[in-house]
C-alpha cells in the first residue's frame, strides 16, 4: 500500500469547497451558540427562578447526550414535529443548540465570578440591569470566559464532522466518498486530520493573541 | 427642624434565622458627619448598606431628604415595593464608598468617575471627563487618570472609588469601613479627603474604626452592639465621659491602644 497523493491532487475542487463549507458552518455555529449561550445565561441571572430551572433542565439533557443523536432527532425526528430541514439547515440549527449548553454554562461561570461589589457599585451610580450587564458584567468576564470559549469553539469545530451522516457535504462527508470510491482510506483520513489539525492551531493561536491583548481586564489583583 | 438627611425607623434586618437589626431609629442630620461605631457583627455595615438600599430591610422604612427609599410601609405594617426607577431617583441623591474600593477594572481611573455621568446623564464623552477629572483633581490623582486600578495603590484607589461618588454631585455620603484594607499611611490619605469633604459642609455617614477620625471629624456619633443603637451623642459625651458600660469597654481597647491622645 503507498500514499498516493494524487487522490488528493485530483480531487482538490471538491475538498476545497468541502473544506469551505465546514469552515462555514463552524463559523456561523459558533457565532450562534455564543450568543444563543450569552442569552441563556443572562436569562438564567435574571430571569427568575422558573426560567432558570426550564433552562436547567434543557441544558442537562443537551450535555446528557451525544451529539450524534441530538443531529440525528433534529434530522429525522423534525418531520414528525412539522420541522423539516435541508441538511445544512439542521445541522447549523443542531450545532447551534449543542454548544448554546455548553457556552450558557461558561457564561453562568463568568457572571458568577465577577465580584458582587462591582455590581453593586454600578447600583450606587445610578446605572440600570441592562447597563450593568453590558458595561460591567460582560467586559469584566470576557477575560474569564475566554480561554473556556476557545475551548468550545475547537469542541465545535471537530463536531461539524459529526454533521457527515446527515449527508451535509461538509470535508469529512466528501474526503470519505473519495476515500471508499477510490479505495484511498488512508490519504483521504490524513488529509483530513491534517486540516482539523491545522484548524485548531490557528483558533488556538487567535485565542492566546485575544487573552495576551485583554490581559488589563484581569482583576485578581486584591 | 429641617428634615432629616436620613431618617431611619424601627428598621429591622433579618438574614434568614438570624437578626442583625432589631428595630433601629435614628435620624442623620444634614450637614454633619455621623460615626458609626461598634464591634465587628453589631450591624453596622447592614445599617449602612440599607441605607443605600443595597439590602432591603425586613421591617421598617427608611427616607432619604424626606423620600421612602425601596419600601413604603402603613401603620399596619404592609410593606409595599416602590418602583426600581423611583428608587434609582432617589438613591442618586447617594454616594456610596466601599471598603473593598470596587473600582471596575477594565476602566481607567477617569473611566471610573466619567462611567455613569456618560451611561446614566447622558454627559457626552468631554463634558463627562471635565467633570470626572475636577473630581480627581479635588482628591489630588490628576496625575493618575489614565491608571487602570491595578496600577494604583489601595489608597488611591479609594480616592477614586471617592471621586467617583462624588462626581454625582450625591447630597449624602455613605463610607463602609472605607480604610479597614488600607496600611496606617494609605488609611491617611483616605482620611485627608473625607476631612476636606466634611469641612465643605456634605452630609456624611462613615462607618468605620477609625475612632481618632470619628472623634475629631465626627459631629454625631453612633454605637451600635448586637443590632441595637445603644448611644448617640455628639463625640465629647461619647468618648469623654461614656455613661453606656459597654460602650466604655468598647472603647477601653482602643485606649489601651494609645488612641486616648486623641481624646
Amino acid at each position: 500500500m503507498t500514499f498516493d497523493i494524487n487522490v488528493i491532487v485530483g480531487n482538490l475542487p471538491e475538498i476545497l469547497s468541502g473544506a469551505w463549507l465546514t469552515i462555514l458552518i463552524w463559523i456561523v455555529a459558533t457565532l450562534a451558540a455564543a450568543v444563543l449561550g450569552f442569552l441563556v445565561a443572562a436569562a438564567r441571572r435574571f430571569g427568575g427562578v422558573a426560567l432558570d430551572k426550564a433552562f436547567g433542565v434543557a441544558i442537562a439533557v443537551l450535555r446528557g447526550t451525544p451529539f450524534l443523536i441530538q443531529i440525528f432527532l433534529v434530522y429525522y425526528g423534525g418531520p414528525f414535529v412539522g420541522l423539516s430541514l435541508d441538511p445544512i439547515p439542521a445541522g447549523v440549527v443542531g450545532l447551534s443548540i449543542y454548544g448554546a449548553a455548553y457556552f450558557s454554562e461558561i457564561f453562568r461561570s463568568g457572571f458568577a465570578a465577577v465580584p458582587q461589589g462591582h455590581i453593586e457599585a454600578g447600583i450606587c451610580v445610578g446605572l440600570t440591569q441592562g447597563q450593568i450587564v453590558r458595561r460591567i458584567l460582560l467586559p469584566e468576564m470576557t477575560m474569564l470566559v475566554l480561554p473556556p470559549s476557545v475551548n468550545m469553539t475547537i469542541v465545535l469545530m471537530k463536531e461539524t464532522a459529526v454533521l457527515s451522516i446527515i449527508t451535509v457535504p461538509e470535508l469529512t462527508a466528501t474526503l470519505s466518498a473519495i476515500g471508499s470510491q477510490q479505495y484511498a482510506f488512508v490519504e483521504a483520513l490524513f488529509v483530513l486530520a491534517l486540516f482539523y489539525w491545522g484548524l485548531v492551531e490557528i483558533t488556538g493561536w487567535l485565542g492566546h493573541l485575544a487573552e495576551t491583548k485583554l490581559t488589563r481586564f484581569r482583576f485578581f489583583n486584591i | 427642624m429641617s428634615v432629616p438627611a436620613i431618617a431611619v425607623r424601627n428598621l429591622v434586618k433579618t438574614f434568614g434565622d438570624s437578626t442583625v437589626l432589631h428595630g433601629i431609629d435614628l435620624d442623620i442630620v444634614q450637614g454633619q458627619v455621623s460615626c458609626v461605631i461598634g464591634p465587628s457583627g453589631s450591624g453596622k455595615s447592614t445599617l449602612l448598606r440599607c441605607m443605600a438600599f443595597l439590602e432591603e430591610a425586613t421591617r421598617g422604612t427608611i427616607a432619604i431628604n424626606g423620600e421612602v427609599l425601596g419600601f413604603t410601609e402603613n401603620a399596619q405594617g404592609h410593606r409595599e415595593r416602590i418602583s426600581a426607577a423611583t428608587n434609582r431617583s432617589i438613591r442618586s441623591q447617594i454616594g456610596m464608598v466601599f471598603q473593598q474600593f470596587n473600582l471596575w477594572p477594565h476602566m481607567t481611573a477617569l473611566g471610573n468617575v466619567s462611567e455613569a455621568l456618560k451611561t446614566v446623564h447622558k454627559m457626552n464623552r468631554k463634558a463627562a471627563e471635565d467633570v470626572a477629572m475636577a473630581q480627581l483633581v479635588k482628591v489630588g490623582l490628576e496625575a493618575r487618570a489614565g491608571h487602570y486600578p491595578s496600577q494604583l495603590s489601595g489608597g488611591q484607589q479609594q480616592r477614586v472609588a471617592i471621586a467617583r461618588a462624588l462626581a454625582l454631585k450625591p447630597k449624602i455620603m455613605l463610607f463602609d469601613e472605607p480604610t479597614s484594607s488600607l496600611d496606617p499611611e494609605l488609611t491617611g490619605e483616605v482620611l485627608n479627603v473625607m476631612r476636606d469633604l466634611a469641612a465643605e459642609g456634605m452630609t456624611m455617614v462613615v462607618v468605620s474604626h477609625e475612632i481618632g477620625f470619628a472623634a475629631t471629624v465626627g459631629q454625631q456619633i453612633i454605637f451600635l452592639d448586637h443590632g441595637k443603637v445603644l448611644f448617640t451623642g455628639p463625640p465629647q459625651d461619647v468618648f469623654k465621659r461614656p455613661r453606656n458600660p459597654r460602650l466604655e469597654q468598647f472603647l477601653d481597647t482602643y485606649i489601651d491602644r494609645g488612641a486616648s491622645m486623641l481624646l
